[in-house]
């Protein structure tokens, strides 16, 4: 293993704790199951693509509109979860995913099936980031967003997420505006996504379609529900695990999705909570 | 302070309220009563926003307020308890009436910078926890508490949103006698708080010792409203109740 190659990994958990912690506000914090996160995922990432390659736009308004863009993408698919419930909400979203998705590969501007390509290193300070520097800054700003869902944990935003989440008419009758609380949490639910894109667009280089197809939702739903769904550690632990795991175990690299669906089973029978959650293996193993 | 004016409501061929008046005064604890059916329940989800009546208004400190969202009703100050208890399970108790207590910050950009668990917060949740008498269960999940408790603290909850109106859906359902005891001593402690009750409950010897007024319903109508002595005795109460007169008169 080069150090190279342990950098690149290192960037992708770093992309992938952000993902399942965005993923985590709509589905851990309020209760919202959405299976088509990836279309968030891809809604950044083409962002950056287009405005770096089509655009010449520079690295850090590119982030920014990715950020934005994402969140306004997240506010806009959120408006579903107003109408729709639990099961229709979930296969809602899946629907979504595989819209999205087309559109990138159907649309010109989306540069069709072969994806955009030459989206640049980006560059700070006048200097073009490596590999291991490229590595710190998204572990910078994974951790930024660690800092954020521990600050979420503690003001009002967290208790009206999980009220909604809890009971919505006791939500109602509490003062919780239920459609209010859905759409705060996609918004951030997509603003974080869309970063997490961005990420991925500047590491990879390119941006193909079925970079965020629908296996891509699953296997970030598969982090959250590993470790620990509505928790903050969880998520992280569980992206450190779906993404080092393969490459530590290379035979099992081309049954990735069949492992992820064993996974979420297994998690479901025995760890309802998590590795992480209320009697999770993990927890209590820490504890001690 | 609470006017509710020739409500009907209707679900597809069924008429649930068949055009129903009544007024709550400030102050008192007003019972709604009537055999299951009635439409008391339906009532209660049209003065607190889950229903739209069919016809008619809901006034509240003269505004009106029928077919507004629930949680712009409880900023308006009416909080209400459910039938079927609906407490935050995965909150601890002294959670959930935090919950309560942030009312008026789910509305503002506050939410997004307000502590939860601010000391002056945690002593007043704390009161309540200790007017409801709660507080030696404050760091138990919500879920795990007995059917009596998990009442009262839906009771905590909803008073610490502050209301003016507090409406009770069958606060006594499921009590034992001292429990149901302790509700009705807990119902004059909110009423010396300055908050007006209007509950529905189907524990007669209960409701007749502690209401000030009482409205009937019988099939989406208002039968007989008046003093607890009164309405006992009118006849039309007790036909709606047959076979259960004697328990009326217990």
């Amino acid at each position: 293993m080069t150090l190279d190659y342990f950098f690149t990994v290192l960037t992708f958990s770093n992309i992938f704790i952000i993902l399942a912690l965005s993923l985590n506000v709509v589905m851990g914090y309020a209760g919202q199951v959405s299976l088509g996160h990836a279309a968030f995922f891809g809604i950044g990432a083409y962002t950056s693509a287009i405005l770096a390659t089509k655009f010449g736009w520079g690295y850090f308004p590119s982030l920014l509109m990715s950020i934005l863009v994402g969140a306004f993408f997240g506010f806009l698919l959120g408006l579903p979860s107003l109408r729709v419930k639990h099961d229709f909400l979930v296969l809602t979203t899946i629907g979504l995913n595989f819209v999205v998705v087309a559109i990138f590969k159907h649309i010109d501007f989306f540069g069709g099936p072969y994806g955009i390509i030459g989206v640049p290193r980006p560059v700070f300070f006048g200097k073009e980031l490596e590999t291991g520097g490229y590595a710190l800054y998204t572990g910078a700003l994974a951790f930024l967003v660690i800092l954020l869902m521990i600050y979420i944990e503690k003001i009002y935003l967290r208790y009206g997420f999980e009220a909604v989440k809890e009971n919505e008419d006791a939500a109602e009758s509490i003062g919780v505006s239920v459609p209010r609380f859905k759409i705060y949490a996609f918004t951030i639910s997509g603003a974080l996504a869309g970063l997490a894109g961005n990420l991925w667009a500047y590491q990879m280089g390119m941006v193909f379609p079925d970079d965020f197809s629908f296996p891509v939702s699953i296997s970030i739903l598969t982090m959250v529900v590993l470790g620990g769904v509505g928790t903050i550690s969880g998520p992280v632990v569980g992206a450190l695990i779906v993404t080092f795991l393969p490459e530590i175990l290379r035979p099992i690299q081309d049954y990735r999705l069949l492992i992820y669906g064993i996974i979420i089973v297994l998690v479901m029978l025995y760890q309802p909570g998590g590795l992480l959650g209320k009697n999770g293996l993990l927890r209590s193993i820490f504890k001690r | 302070m609470l006017k509710v004016e020739n409500v009907k409501k209707r679900f597809g061929g069924l008429i649930a309220l068949k055009g129903v008046s009544f007024e709550v005064k400030e102050g008192e604890i007003h019972a709604l009563i009537g055999p299951n059916g009635a439409g008391k329940t339906t009532l209660f989800n049209i003065i607190n926003g889950f229903l739209k009546p069919t016809s008619g208004k809901v006034i509240f400190m003269d505004k009106r307020i029928d077919g507004l969202r629930p949680s712009k009703i409880a900023s308006y100050g009416i909080a209400r308890t459910f039938q079927i208890v609906r407490t935050f399970p995965e909150m601890t108790v002294l959670e959930n009436v935090l919950a309560g207590l942030g009312k008026e910050i789910y509305r503002s950009s506050k939410v997004f910078y307000e502590k939860v668990k601010k000391q002056g917060r945690i002593e007043k949740a704390e009161k309540l926890l200790n007017l409801c008498g709660l507080e030696e269960y404050k760091n138990i999940y919500a879920s795990i508490l007995p059917l009596g408790l998990q009442r009262k603290l839906e009771i905590a909850r909803a008073l610490a949103t502050r209301p003016s109106l507090l409406l009770l859906d069958e606060p006594a359902s499921g009590l034992n006698e001292n429990e149901t005891k302790d509700l009705a001593e807990l119902f004059k402690r909110i009423k010396d708080m300055g908050i007006t009750i209007l509950f529905i409950e189907h524990d007669m010897r209960f409701t007749m010792g502690i209401a000030d007024i009482v409205t009937v319903l019988d099939y989406g109508e208002k039968i007989a409203e008046g003093i607890p002595e009164e309405v006992t005795k009118n006849p039309k109460v007790i036909e709606a109740y047959l076979g259960t007169e004697s328990d009326i008169n217990a």
